[in-house]
Order: structure tokens, then sequence, then C-alpha cells
């Protein structure tokens, strides 16, 4: 008789997912899958809508990352009202840029120090009531408060540029409606009231050397946990710097070989297809040239530092050298060194931030451009978790009639279903009476997490998934079953 | 003979010229009184009814009211702003008001009413209904989730020689507003500014503004609606935005 597990929600991920691991009757797993039940309908009901409202509208798919989801449809935007990326006046670009990595540096800190660290401090198997936060708070407190103290910095960042430190207005097509005082800036500047951005980079140099000592210290975990090879995508800038605002679309295959040789983003639709399956509202995006089996791709962290050539700020540089002579120079396909390469990035952000912060650009007044009206718009970035597509279409009246949003979650997707597989078979696969131990949940979380902490905006249900554990037959029956929060 | 009024709001003597409106009145007395359909220049209509207050022991309405001599007018009691909160309430459950996204949020007079009344939700259940948007007219776009039927435009908005562009069509619950075809093309950017001011929540919009006005730098960003100083902090602001 073979089983299925499941195991839902899955916590300290924001959405609801839920995870089934199909056994035959000798225990092996033959299947596991994660599911996206959850469906937020973004794509339909922004139908109608005037589209200068989209970058605030669709910002609201996300508590965590809506500056992505602003800044991608403000691009998107800026092509319909006739401004392409490059267009833009300086302080326009610059005051997005700067909202942008304020961004990119909070949500890194979040899903590292409040999400994966309780993880790392505590180990995977640890009593769940300690493993978090609180946890280290207890524990680890001068860590505790550089996380929560960098997180503001990064929010008070997007406060100064969008108004707001959530679902802001800054980015309006063609430009900003705002540039940064002085006043503004030198909060930032002068270690007054908050810690410096000079304190921020020191903060976030510590924490590349946490993550490379506790990588030396634990290396087989860390080099092997949800380890496969995959392709890689991200936008990267048009001399193969690291850029995380605008760029040309790359992807590369496990080996380091080009899939997609910097191509215009406003034609992604030629180069990647998105497959749906009966059981996930999440899409399956793939390169279209490698077919639904091998197309599939990893965004985010791991897969930049796997097709940027270099890192255009200094100290952010040393450590991508270091980073990538662990791999030698070639492609790293283990999922856990996401964390590594999401500190570099952190660490690449506040230097970005504190170049920015000194550029006299963002006290100029020309905001805004226009040019010829088009009718279709496409918007690129990479969002902290990984490339965020926005594509639309209005009618001569203004208003969308088409939009299509392929987020980070969603082109993790295939990637995110490999590490539970890679959890379900290491773990409990052939083993005599499997149970759901918190061991297991948390290793299949441990897997997602590493990519992302965040599903809700990445699927097309409405409603609120209990916990449910539940063994099946092979013929869908419930044999056994464990509930939590059902009313 | 003279002409002033003498009556009282709360207790508090007040005195106001012949033929004021309580609104009005109170106002000059530096009271402020709840609106929502009336504009100052316009004859009011009484039509939203949040003005209500208590003059002599019975509930009226103070933008259409006269003032009378001896009057004795209760405005701050509990009975009022529940009221008023009620009125609120009904405005918001029966279209679609979607502050997040609009915008109108932060100009707008409703939401700052809300706010004024401290409305966290409302005690009526939401009716949803399905209306469209009207973004046919090049300058202007009709939005009826949001239009409270103020009639603001249709008595402040005319054409140079006199003609109304904005007109009531239909009846009872499908009563919306209508931009008069004959007239539609007279729409230059100044009417549709002025109507998208005019319009006391986002259901006129002017095309392309969108967000161009900052967070903070908004009517009501800083103090509740009925509070003229807000108006100072704002003039003040605009003034160190780009320093
Ligand atoms: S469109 Fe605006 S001003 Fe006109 S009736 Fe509706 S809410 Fe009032
Ligand atoms: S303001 Fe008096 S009834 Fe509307």
């Amino acid at each position: 008789m073979s089983k299925k597990i499941t195991i839902e929600p899955i916590t300290r991920v924001e959405g609801h997912g839920k995870v089934t691991i199909k056994l035959d009757k000798n225990n092996k797993v033959t299947q596991s899958r994660l599911h996206i039940v959850e469906f937020r309908g973004f794509e339909r009901f922004v139908q109608g809508r005037p589209y200068w409202e989209l970058p605030v509208l669709v910002q609201r798919l996300c508590g965590i990352c809506p500056v992505s989801h602003h800044l991608a449809a403000a691009k998107a935007t800026d092509i319909l009202v006739g401004i392409g990326a490059d267009e833009l006046t300086a302080t326009a670009e610059k005051m997005r840029r700067l909202m942008h990595y304020g961004q990119i540096f909070q949500s890194h800190v979040l899903h590292f120090f409040h999400l994966v660290s309780p993880d790392l401090l505590f180990g995977i198997d640890a009593d769940p009531a300690i493993r978090n936060i609180i946890g280290v708070a207890l524990k680890h407190k001068d860590l505790a408060v550089r996380g929560v103290l960098m997180r503001k910095f990064g929010q008070e960042i997007i406060k100064v540029t969008a108004g707001k430190k959530i679902h802001g207005t800054g980015a309006i097509p063609g430009g900003i409606n705002k540039n940064l005082t002085i006043a503004e800036r030198d909060y930032f500047l002068d270690g007054k009231a908050i810690p410096s951005v000079d304190t921020m980079i020191e903060w976030a140099l510590d924490t590349v050397e946490f993550i490379k000592s506790y990588q030396k210290e634990n290396r087989q975990f860390i080099d092997g946990y949800a380890a496969f090879p995959s392709n890689h995508l991200s936008l990267v800038a048009k001399d193969g710097a690291l850029d995380l605002y605008h760029g040309v679309l790359r992807a590369v295959d496990a080996e380091g070989n080009r899939i997609l040789d910097d191509i215009d983003y406003s034609e992604y639709y030629k180069y990647i297809a998105e497959e749906v399956r009966s059981w996930s509202y999440m899409k399956f995006p793939f390169i279209k040239s490698l077919g639904k089996e091998k197309g599939w791709y990893r965004v985010g962290p791991l897969a930049r530092l796997n097709t940027c050539d270099y890192i255009p700020t200094p100290l952010a540089q040393k450590e991508f050298e270091e980073y990538k002579s662990y791999t030698h120079g070639k492609p790293n396909n283990m999922s856990m060194h996401t964390h590594w390469a999401r500190l570099i990035e952190t660490l690449h952000s506040a230097e970005r931030i504190k170049q920015l912060l000194n550029d006299p650009d963002l006290q100029q007044t020309d905001l805004v451009k226009k040019g010829q009206k088009a009718s279709v718009g496409v918007g690129l970035l990479e969002a902290p978790r990984g490339t965020l597509f926005h594509h639309y279409q209005i009618n001569e009246n203004d208003q969308v009639t088409m939009c299509n949003l392929i987020v980070s979650t969603t082109n993790n997707n295939e990637p995110m279903n490999q590490a539970v597989n890679w959890v379900a078979m290491n773990t409990i696969s052939g083993k005599p009476e499997p149970q759901i131990t918190e061991g297991l949940l948390n290793g299949v979380e441990v897997a997602i997490r590493a990519y992302d902490p965040c599903l809700s905006c990445a699927t097309h249900a409405i409603g609120k998934m209990p916990l449910e554990v539940a063994f099946v037959d092979e013929y869908e029956k419930v044999i056994s079953s464990k509930c939590k929060n059902i009313d | 003979m003279s002409t002033k009024i003498n009556f009282t709001i709360d207790g508090k003597n007040c005195s106001a010229d012949k033929g004021m409106f309580v609104l009005g009145a109170a106002q000059k007395n530096g009271i402020y009184i709840p609106s929502l359909c009336n504009i100052e220049g316009l004859a009011p209509r009484g039509s939203c009814r949040v003005c209500t207050v208590k003059i002599n022991g019975k509930l009226m309405v103070a933008c259409s009211t006269p003032v009378a001599e001896g009057m004795k007018i209760e405005n701050e009691t509990e009975e009022l702003h529940d009221l008023r909160k009620q009125i609120i309430e009904l405005l918001f459950v029966e279209g679609n008001h979607l502050c997040p996204s609009c915008e109108k949020s932060g100009n707008c007079e409703l939401q700052a009413l809300a706010y004024r009344l401290k409305i966290m939700a409302p005690r009526y259940p939401y009716q949803f209904p399905v209306r469209e948007i009207d973004a046919s007219n090049p300058k202007l776009i009709k939005d009826h989730n949001r239009c409270i039927l103020c009639k603001r435009c249709i008595r402040a908005i005319q054409t140079d020689d006199g003609k109304n562009l904005f007109a009531f069509k239909q009846r009872g619950c499908k009563l919306t507003i209508n931009i008069e075809p004959s007239t539609s093309a007279a729409i230059t950017d100044e009417i549709a500014t002025k109507a998208a001011k005019i319009c006391p929540v986002g259901a006129l919009l002017k095309k392309e503004v969108g967000f161009v006005q900052p967070i903070g730098h908004r009517l009501y960003d800083h103090l509740p609606i009925g509070n003229t100083a807000s108006l100072n902090i704002i003039s003040s602001r605009e003034k160190d935005t780009n320093t």
C-alpha cells in the first residue's frame, strides 16, 4: 500500500503552502510536491483600472517586498508613457534605485535574521519553541538587535523615497514624485538618530563573516542540504555587473554555459513560457529552447551571483571573489549557499545606498518625463527573491486590458519542488514506519526558506489553510490524519 | 436695525449676519460642523445629511438652514457624532471605496471624515455593487465605484456659456453621474482639474495625474479635516520640498 503524507501550512513562510509526499509500499518516496493553494487574482482585478494606478495597486500583492512590485510596475508604466528605463531623469532613476536597494537591504536582513538564523543557530531539529526569532533574541541578543536595526534602516530608506515604509507612492509613470531633501539624506549619514550607513556596511560585513565561518564549521550541511544542479536566471547590467534594478536577461546552465545571452527583457515572452499544472495555483516557468523538462531555472541571490561577472562595489566584490573561488568560478548549485549569496548582496546594497546618499543628483528637481504613449509595457527587476516580471497592455482609454505577472516565487517554483523532493528522499525515503516529525516538517521548510519566506504573492485562492497532516493510500484515501486550526 | 443674529452652539454664544446658513455661521464663530455635499460659494443642497445638528431640540441640516435669533444649536454630542458616523459608514458600504489604491487618498473628504469620526469598520454589511469605470472622455475618468452622489460636480461645473457638463442619469439605486454627451467635448484640462478637485472622493479624476503628490503633502496628512491650520502646513512644506 502506498501512502501520502501532507504537511500544511508551512510556517515562517508567508502565504499557505501544502506539501505532499507520496510513498510506495516500501516507504520509498515516489513523489513530492509543493502545492500553492492560495488564490489572489491580481492579474484579473487590475483589469479596467487606469494604468497610472498600477504601481500603487499591484504592490498590495505583498507585504514583504511591495517595493519590488511598485517599481516593476513603475518600469512597465514608464514604457506606457514613452520613457525607457535609460531615459528617466538622473534624479528619478537614482531615487528609485535608492528605494530599491533600501528594500533589498531590509528584506535580506529580515529573511536572514528573522527567518533563517533560528535554523542555523539552533539546528533544524531544535524545539520550535526555541527555534525562532525570540529564541535568537534571548540567546544572541546582539545579533537580534542588529537584525532589528538593520531592517529599520532599510525601512527608513523606503519611507523617505516612497513616502511610507509599506505601500508608498514614490514611483510614478515616467519618474518619481519626490526627491531627497538634505535633512532626509543626513538622517542616514550622520548616525545621530539611527546607526549610520557606515555602521550598516560594517554590520553587513560582520554578517558575511558569520556565514563564512558557519559554513566552514557545518560544511556538510551547508554544502549538501537540498543541493542539485539547475539553470540560473537573472538580470545583469549590460557589462555583466550585478544590477538589481535594471539590465538584460541572462541565463546559464549548471556548468555556466549561456542559455539566454543578455536579451532585451521586453521580449521575455519569446524565451520564457509558463506551464500550468493541475495540482497548484502557481505556474511553472521554463526557458522555451530547453523545454518543460529541462528549461526550469532558479532565480534569486544564488542565481544572480551565478550569472553576473562582478559586483560593482568594492567590499562586496572582494567577498564575491572568495565566494566564487569556492566553486572554482563555476555556478554554485548548493541551495543553502543562497544565504551566503544573500548576505553578499546585503553588503552590496549597503554600499550602493551609501553611494546614492552621497550623490547630489538626488537633490535635483527634474523628476518626471513623458514621451510617446505605447499600449504595451514590460517591467522587470531583481526583487529580493529573484527576477520579477510585470507585463501590461492598455486600451485607448488608458485602462488595463491585460496583466501578466511572473513573480520571483513562481520562477523558483520548480526549484522549491526539487528542494522538497531532496529532503523527502534524504530523510524519510525507505525508512520503516516513516513519521511526520518536527525535524521532517522543518527540514522541508528549511529547504523552501532558502528560496523564499513568501508564497502568497505568487498565486492566483481565497481562504486560510488549516494544518493537516494526512496519510493517504494509493487511491488517495486518508488512512490517518492530524489537523490543526480547522474551524 | 441690527442684521446680527445671536444664537448658541453647544452653549457658546455666537453671532452671524442675517441670511447665513448654520454651517457657515458656525465656521465664522470658529466651530466646525462636519459636512460633505456642501461647497462654499454654491447654494446648499442638503443631500448628504452629514451636517445634521440639533436645532432647538430637532434634527436639522446645518448647510441649508438659515440662522435665526435665539437658536439653540447642538453640535458636539454623542448622539450627533454617532449619527454622522452612520451616514459615513453607509456611504462606504454602498460603494466600493478602495482607499489603499485610490489616488485621492489623503485628499479625500470621505476618508478624512472617516478618520475624524474614528470609524474603524462599518456596522453595516458591504454591498459590493458592480459598477463600471468610464474612461472614454480624453481628459477625465468617472469611477462610479466611488461616487457618493453629492451633486457637487453638477452644481459647480459649467461651460463658459453656462451649460451643465454633468447630470444625473437613471433613478434610485441605479442613479449615476453622467457627462452630457453634447458637452463632453467641452471638457478641457482646466475643467477636468476643477472637476477632480470639486469631487470630494476620487470619483472624478483628471487623467494621468495619479500619485504625483507625495505622501506628507496631501491635504489631510497632518491634521484632520475641519482644521484650517492644515492648509498652512501644506503651503510651508511645499516650499522646502526640493531643497
Ligand atoms: S462624481 Fe464626485 S462630485 Fe459628482 S456626484 Fe459623484 S462624488 Fe459627487
Ligand atoms: S453638507 Fe449639509 S447635507 Fe451635505
